[in-house]
């Protein structure tokens, strides 16, 4: 069996970072081959090496036995390389015919784009593969399952034979999961090879016929799925003995601390995204909003902290009315929250350390007396902080910009659990995160719930949900599809919720229309 | 939207319809109390349709007897809010049009009761004062298109009006002036696209620092070399009128459309082929990729800083007509900071576009025709001081710019840089 | 160095002034500065004039000619007479005089930058504020001195923040740019004026310019005619350290600058943006008008008709030159007094246009927004340079 691609001693150095540090990995022609490793292991630094996104400081790409020099997608195009990217590169506002297209349109009468001959294609591919697509929907119409599909179209229209995916599984359902898994077989089978760039475990030991383990921009080691367990691939990832399961208590609710009562909320574009929801969050309990990304959940954490309008309904904060409340209220009234994008809401990047750990109390006293901030006081603040929360900073004067994502996390969670709170929302809270950071953020969640404090999580990463919460919420839609016991439910009956299917049979509500009764 | 979403929260949609029900009958009352009280019965407004000069058929003119027309006016407009009030109109296109029209049908009735008034000479006027608009906003779209913001257009526009008449002047040829015009709004554009894509400079900084440059360049010029050799270097004549036979006998029509110089005739053209250009070729299919996802247009193979520095400098080459318009397209020659805001208010035109060739035209228009008005009020000295007059194109710019009349969305990515 | 030296440093660093120590921070600025001068040298040559005489008169013009400081030493020293000292001195006050309206345009803009709002308005603030400080001071009579004067400096700060307050409000709530407004805010002043200074506000004779001020209006000066030298320049100085005080050490600066570094996070934090905008946006047009204010009740007295000419643009230079912070836009004020009075003379003895100092002014914009630029043309390295978003795109 040939070697369809090689890369020898790849490395990357970026200011204050060796992302790839002489990097070996072989794909055989019409294998899988799975790199997995951690969040900043350098995944996806050598996949942008191979396709020309980034330029190598040293190593070379060797195609089918000869060398290549790769300078930019369209070299890698012409090597057959093509690569589904974690954040779709897609066009929303363009069409699946115009997003295919780009880049190398076909004309006719020497100037006009001949979008009907693309279409022709697309349609033939997707009979070909089973890639079920509307050549002419737009593309933010689409969900996110099928504009995995697109990406996918995108390449096998360049023709590539070596198709990169990367992290292809993070937002879709498990039973999407398998579709795409019935897909990349059927790749296989019509000749393709293929890498396969994860973090999960046991999606490797499912798909994979080679595996390769990276771990701050090495190759720890390449291990066949057949030696493989879950246990062996995690303390390589890793480095050491792994804790794959949160230990908790059982939890012991008391009363609400937040109800919801049919809540619509329309997201910024006037679309309705959450669509008539009810239900409430009790103290000292994990309730787990679990849903494909981009179902509502990003809007109804939105209008629970007042950052959106409401358009109806109602939400009630330990009895009191909050719906029309401005996000400072909210947060005065003991709300936490550890937001979806923390670059973009949780932090001032070009503000340091100590500015963004007062950040929501930087007004009241002991910071503030009138409108005179006590630096002091604000200092003190920080440093207590930073050694409470573990935050590995040079200093509390350097601009949080320059930290890792974990340490930018801790930051605010240091910020958010300093201040009293009765209800935590946590959005995402480890998406991005390596290992030890997670097992961290865990580990407080849980422990401000013992405390007695009401957990609102929201996460894409159904292993997180199913590991920290006491019930679990299923989005779809702005629907909430179901509200379950957290200890009776599995991963496939969450999965079919949260793709809009009952699995009584009940049929999936219809878009923009109430549903009956959804408890 | 469908039904049963409005059916959610009927109290944003009451309040907007109350609004505009509000505005229009406000409207309407001002009509009657402003313009219609001031009217006496039996005058007449004759609306002249015939232009002196121009090949168009005469046509009978337009008399329109004035009192009756002002209560006509503000009676449709009371009529629409109370209608709106009650029932509710779907369209808001509908509603500010109906605004406007009756109020400025009103307006002109009422500024020239007793004298005549020539709409064709306005609606012609209206079309070459928004010329170097549309082209301003021209300039804009192409650049924003592909995510690069020039707010520099004024400083080209000034920069390129004089080089236009010097080089016209020196070589006693109009052409000459032009294409050096166009050569420099290019150049212009050329430095803005390498700062702000090469060294990710602040693309509002970069633009603002060309409207200083273009200001202190052109006025020291101006003070150093034209003041004193003004028949040499400032005197250049205008563009000729050129006549499209048979089209320019249309009336109306003909005068706006087919009786014009050169430059108002490229504007046309831009107009159209940029519009082509930007929705039926590759080009414009790769340009409108890089100004929402530049990021997914480059993992394609597409040259993100070639698209925008081609599409930048294009839209410079199209300011730099605008520029020569200033000169050697309607006075001959170079006075001191006169295009006077019309860069931005051709950026104001294109947002009102929607970044859309064809709707930065039409939005260009009703700046001309704002532009146009004030000038021809002034002729019929209405009661208004002309200052107050003069300002009505940088008024309606501003209050275009709230999006009252329907929120435009730029481009995904405009504005920012675009690093590998 | 000290635990207590470096919380120093890096406070600063917070600050924007930029990374690492002062002598860093000032050689952009200062090379930028120098690039501009040596350029617009390439002007003056090519205009047909002789540098190095237009730059001697550029800083006789500023600082003064060191004959006459020298000779009216000796005149002091021997006969206790001051004229010939005040003599030497007049350039060097007619600067700073140049540089008191400089600083508090360039505080209006740095403001605005502070808080992510681009504020091309100063130039029709300051026309506004300086037509109403006027008329405070030429249509009230009998007031005292500490009366009337209070009264006029405020009138020229409410006039710049109502005009500065308009697109404040429409940037808030409409999200319309604030760029395109506060030009055609400029626009509509400059026809406002035309009609107030040919109309209701002017003085009686045939010049369309407003009556002069009281006497009780006036910033006193320190020198006897003709130096110019008034209180303006000391107000100037104060206003600006508060500006800092308010910026940097309150609850209220610290809300503005977290709008304008990111106002997601601003919002998420519960401050409250539209008031924000607003109120930096009224604050920034009251600086302005303040500019106006101190032009006119400190050295001329009267407005006419193109009073404001550039003030407005030069103040986007004076904020970016002074990286948005109190203490360089006061530098950088200080900078362009000298230069542009000493233009004046350059004009006069070497014939060079004073046009010639907004293309210098172009051009350093165009280096301190372009860091890279000057460290390519100098081979720099390793200056650290903190990437500042200074605005934004059309969205709200």
């Amino acid at each position: 069996m040939t070697n369809v691609l090689e890369l020898r001693g790849i490395t990357k150095r970026f200011p204050g970072v060796l992302a790839n540090d002489h990097i070996d990995i072989s794909l055989r022609e019409g294998k899988i081959l799975a790199l997995l490793g951690e969040n900043g292991a350098g995944k996806s630094t050598l996949m942008n090496i191979l396709y020309g996104l980034y330029k190598p400081d040293e190593g070379k790409i060797i195609v089918r036995g000869e060398e290549v020099d790769i300078h930019g997608p369209n070299d890698a195009i012409a090597r057959g390389i093509g690569m589904v990217h974690q954040h779709f590169m897609l066009v929303p506002v363009m069409t699946v015919t115009e997003n295919v297209m780009l880049g190398v349109e076909p004309v006719k009468n020497g100037l006009f784009l001949d979008k009907a001959k693309v279409a022709a294609r697309i349609r033939e591919i997707s009979d070909q593969y089973g890639l079920e697509v509307d050549p002419d929907a737009y593309i933010k119409d689409l969900p996110v399952g099928i504009q995995q599909r697109v990406e996918i179209i995108k390449v096998l229209y360049r023709s590539a034979d070596i198709l990169i995916l990367d992290e292809p599984t993070a937002v879709l359902t498990p039973q999407e999961v398998e579709g795409l898994f019935k897909i990349i077989r059927s790749l296989i089978e019509k000749g393709k090879s293929i890498i396969f760039i994860t973090h999960k475990l046991k999606e490797v030991l499912k798909i994979a016929d080679d595996i390769t383990v990276l771990r701050l921009g090495k190759v720890v080691g390449s291990i066949s799925p057949q030696d493989a367990t879950p246990e062996i691939l995690a303390s390589m990832m890793v480095g050491r003995e792994v804790n794959l399961v949160v230990t908790k208590q059982p939890a012991q609710p008391k009363e609400a601390v937040l109800e919801v009562k049919d809540l619509y909320v329309r997201d910024e574009r006037q679309n309705l995204t959450v669509n008539g929801i009810s239900f409430d969050v009790r103290k000292g309990e994990v309730l787990g909003i679990a849903g494909v990304q981009g179902n509502g959940q990003t809007e109804l954490v939105y209008a629970l902290t007042g950052l959106l309008p409401i358009e109806s309904g109602e939400i009630h904060l330990l009895g009191e009315p909050v719906h029309r409340n401005t996000p400072r209220n909210i947060l005065e009234r003991g709300v936490a929250h550890i937001p979806e994008d923390r670059q973009r809401h949780g932090l001032i990047l070009s503000f340091p350390v100590h500015d963004n750990l007062v950040l929501c109390t930087y007004y009241k006293p002991p910071f503030a007396k009138g409108i005179n901030l006590q630096e002091k006081v604000i200092y003190e603040n920080a440093e207590a902080l930073v050694k409470q929360f573990d935050v590995r900073t040079p200093s509390i004067f350097v601009n949080v910009g320059g930290l890792s994502g974990g340490n930018q996390q801790k930051v605010i969670v240091a910020r958010e659990f300093s201040r009293p709170i009765q209800l935590l929302i946590a959005s995402q809270p480890t998406r991005g995160l390596d290992v030890g950071s997670i097992e961290y953020i865990h580990s407080q969640i849980i422990q401000k719930r013992d405390e007695g404090t009401g957990v609102l999580l929201v996460s894409s990463e159904l292993d997180e949900i199913l590991a920290l919460s006491d019930r679990i919420a299923v989005m779809y839609k702005g629907h909430i599809m179901d509200i379950l016991d957290a200890n009776k439910v599995n991963k496939e009956y969450l999965g079919l919720l949260m793709a809009g299917v009952h699995p009584e049979g009940a049929p999936a509500p219809a878009e923009g229309t109430v549903p009956e009764k959804v408890f | 939207m469908t039904t049963a979403e409005i059916a959610i929260n009927p109290t944003r949609v009451r309040r907007a319809r109350i609004a505009y029900g509000s505005v229009l009958i406000g409207v309407g009352l001002f009509i009657f109390f402003v313009f219609g009280l001031n009217t006496q019965p039996g005058v007449q407004t004759t609306f002249g349709i015939n232009l002196a000069g121009f090949n168009a058929l005469p046509v009978p003119d337009l008399v329109v007897p004035v009192q009756l027309t002002v209560y006509l006016m503000a009676g449709i407009a009371v009529f629409f809010g109370a209608f709106q009030l009650a029932r509710g109109i779907k369209s808001t296109g509908t509603l500010v049009g109906v605004i406007a029209a009756t109020f400025v049908i009103a307006f002109l009735v009422w500024a020239a009761q007793g004298k005549s008034f020539n709409l064709t000479g306005m609606i012609n006027s209206s079309l070459v004062r928004a010329t170097p608009i549309a082209l301003a906003a021209l300039c804009g779209v192409i650049s924003e298109r592909s995510a690069v913001i020039n707010i520099g257009i004024e400083g080209i526009m000034l920069l390129s009006a004089q080089t236009a008449v010097v080089t016209a002047s020196l070589t006693d040829n109009l052409y000459a002036g032009l294409i050096a015009a166009i050569l420099v709004g290019g150049l212009l554009a050329a430095f803005h696209a390498y700062l702000v894509i090469r060294f990710k400079v602040d693309q509002i900084v970069s633009g603002v620092a060309i409207n200083i440059f273009g200001t202190g360049l052109t006025s020291f010029v101006s003070s150093r070399f034209l003041e004193k050799n003004t028949d040499l270097l400032n005197n250049s004549g205008v563009f000729p009128v050129i006549s499209i036979p048979v089209l320019d006998r249309i009336p109306i029509l003909g005068p706006m459309l087919f009786q014009n110089n050169i430059v108002v005739y490229l504007m046309l053209l831009v107009v159209v082929v940029m519009h082509i250009m930007l929705f039926y070729t590759p080009w414009g299919l790769r340009t409108r990729a890089v100004g929402e996802h530049p990021k997914a247009a480059d993992t394609l193979g597409v040259n993100v800083y070639l698209v925008r520095y081609i599409n930048v400098i294009l839209g410079g080459m199209i300011a730099g007509l605008g520029g020569a318009y200033f000169t050697i397209g309607s006075v001959g020659r170079f006075d001191e900071i006169m295009t006077a805001g019309k860069g931005f208010i051709g950026l104001a035109a294109m947002i009102f576009g929607k970044w859309n060739p064809i709707g930065a035209f039409t939005s260009s228009l009703i700046f001309g025709f704002a532009d146009s008005l004030q000038v021809k009020l002034q002729i019929l000295r209405v009661p208004i001081p002309s200052e107050f007059l003069l300002m009505a194109p940088y008024i309606v710019t501003m209050i275009v710019l709230t999006g009252v009349v329907g929120r435009a969305i730029p481009p995904a990515a405009d504005g920012q840089p675009y690093e590998k | 160095m000290t635990e207590k030296d470096s919380t120093k440093t890096k406070t600063k660093s917070s600050e924007g002034i930029g990374g690492g120590t002062l002598r860093e921070a000032l050689r952009v600025p200062a090379l930028a500065v120098l690039t501009g001068l040596l350029i617009g040298a390439i002007a003056i040559v090519a205009s047909g004039s002789n540098v190095f005489e237009a730059y001697y008169a550029l800083f006789v013009g500023s600082f003064g000619d060191p004959v006459r400081f020298y000779n009216g030493f000796q005149q002091f020293f021997s006969t206790g007479e001051t004229s010939g000292l005040l003599r030497a001195i007049y350039p060097f006050t007619e600067s700073l005089v140049t540089a008191t309206p400089y600083i508090f345009a360039g505080l209006s803009v740095a403001l605005g930058f502070r808080c992510g709002l681009f504020n091309i308005g100063a130039e029709g603030q300051f026309f506004i504020g300086a037509l109403t400080s006027a008329f405070v001071g030429y249509s009230i009579t009998g007031l005292p001195a500490f009366i009337h004067l209070p009264l006029a400096i405020l009138a020229g700060m409410a006039g710049g923040a109502l005009w500065g307050t308009i697109p404040g409000y429409l940037k808030a709530r409409f999200g319309a740019h604030e760029v395109v407004n506060t030009i055609m805010m400029n626009w509509i002043a400059f026809r406002l004026s035309d009609w107030l200074l040919n109309g209701p506000m002017k003085a009686s004779g045939f010049r369309p310019v407003t009556p002069n001020i009281e006497h009780t209006a006036e910033l006193p000066r320190f020198f006897p005619d003709p130096l110019r030298l008034n209180w303006g320049f000391i107000l100037a100085l104060v206003v600006a350290y508060i500006v800092y005080w308010f910026l940097f050490k309150t609850t209220l600066g610290f809300e503005i600058r977290s709008v304008g570094a990111n106002p997601d996070a601003a919002r998420y934090a519960g401050m409250n943006i539209i008031r924000n905008f607003v109120m930096v946006m009224a604050l920034a047009g009251g600086l302005a008008g303040l500019a106006g204010a101190s032009q006119v009740l400190g050295v001329d007295h009267w407005v006419g008709q193109g009073f404001s000419a550039g003030y407005g643009f030069d103040a986007i230079a004076l904020a970016l030159l002074g990286k948005s912070h109190p203490a360089g836009v006061v530098l950088a004020a200080l900078l362009f007094g000298f230069l542009r009075s000493g233009a004046t003379r350059m004009q006069s003895i070497a014939g060079v246009p004073i046009d010639i100092i907004s293309i210098i002014q172009g051009l350093v914009i165009v280096f301190i927004a372009a860091p890279d630029i000057i460290r390519w043309l100098y081979r720099l390295k390793n200056i650290k340079v903190e990437e500042t978003v200074l605005t934004r795109g059309w969205g709200s």
